[in-house]
């Protein structure tokens, strides 16, 4: 998805990660993704670069659908829907 | 037709085999450093595993053990060597030492510093959160009692055992990926 669509999206499930470094942001997205149901989308939010490819990595594994990433100040917000 | 169908139903059979020979999705560590540095970087690697759902199995050997001793717990009966390879060697994971740029114990402070400062986990987090996802860890018996360790001396975490190194071989013959760090 562009930035722009991913702008629209209705977002189920926010996680703030900004606050850990590799790989807390990977453990708190495993965490949330239990509390959200199948098709829901959840975005994670992360200072750290290298969550941007590993949430991909991720969601190949488990089967989930990566959606994109948005670039913000200082931040990236990943997107996924499970 | 009817041939065409067993032929298909022998290649499903034979599929079914190879998968079921595949090995398991599953993490195996050999860790036989007791460097801060390297020990990090199996927790790390653990960690990343454990989240994605594989099964971490870690097996400490040797110098690792160093890592896994609890700083608060005493151990009376030793024998001089042993007390005197406990006293030289680090008592716990703070007190573990870098393999490079160590400079008499300044650079793991300094490496402590910058951790907190960028939001790396703490190696005390990292055992916490490495119990809650269930990471296994084993302990090399034959090491630990070679080193005069005791099982009394060592940390308290949920998934801890003791075994030799055919548990290791075991685990790792099973595991899709396995390290030696």
């Amino acid at each position: 998805m562009t930035p722009e669509e991913l702008a629209q999206v209705n977002v189920d499930k926010s996680v703030d990660a900004r606050g850990t470094s590799c790989p807390g942001p990977l453990l708190a997205a495993k965490k949330a993704i239990g509390e959200i149901q199948s098709g829901q989308i959840m975005e994670v939010l992360s200072a750290d670069e290298g969550t941007r490819r590993d949430i991909p990595k991720w969601c190949t594994k488990k089967g989930y659908e990566y959606l994109g990433t948005v670039e913000e100040a200082g931040y990236f917000k990943i997107y996924l829907k499970k | 037709m009817s041939e065409e169908i067993e032929q298909k139903i022998k290649e499903l059979e034979k599929k079914v085999d190879q998968l079921q020979n595949q090995r398991k999705d599953q993490l195996s560590i050999a860790i036989i450093s007791g460097d801060m540095d390297k020990i990090l970087a199996a927790m790390v690697i653990s960690i990343a595993a454990a989240a994605m759902d594989t099964k971490v199995k870690l097996f400490f050997s040797f110098w690792a053990l160093s890592a896994l001793r609890d700083k608060n717990k005493k151990v009376k009966g030793k024998s001089f060597l042993a007390k005197m390879f406990g006293m030289m060697l680090p008592k716990g994971k703070d007190k573990l030492k870098l393999s490079k740029l160590n400079m008499e114990g300044m650079g793991p402070v300094m490496i402590k510093h910058l951790m907190k400062k960028q939001n790396v986990l703490s190696l005390d987090e990292m055992f916490k959160q490495a119990g809650e996802l269930g990471i296994e860890i084993t302990i090399c018996e034959m090491s630990m009692n070679l080193m005069g360790f005791t099982k009394d001396e060592m940390i308290d975490y949920p998934y801890l055992y003791y075994a030799g190194a055919a548990t290791f071989v075991a685990d790792a013959g099973e595991s899709s990926i396995q390290l030696f760090i």
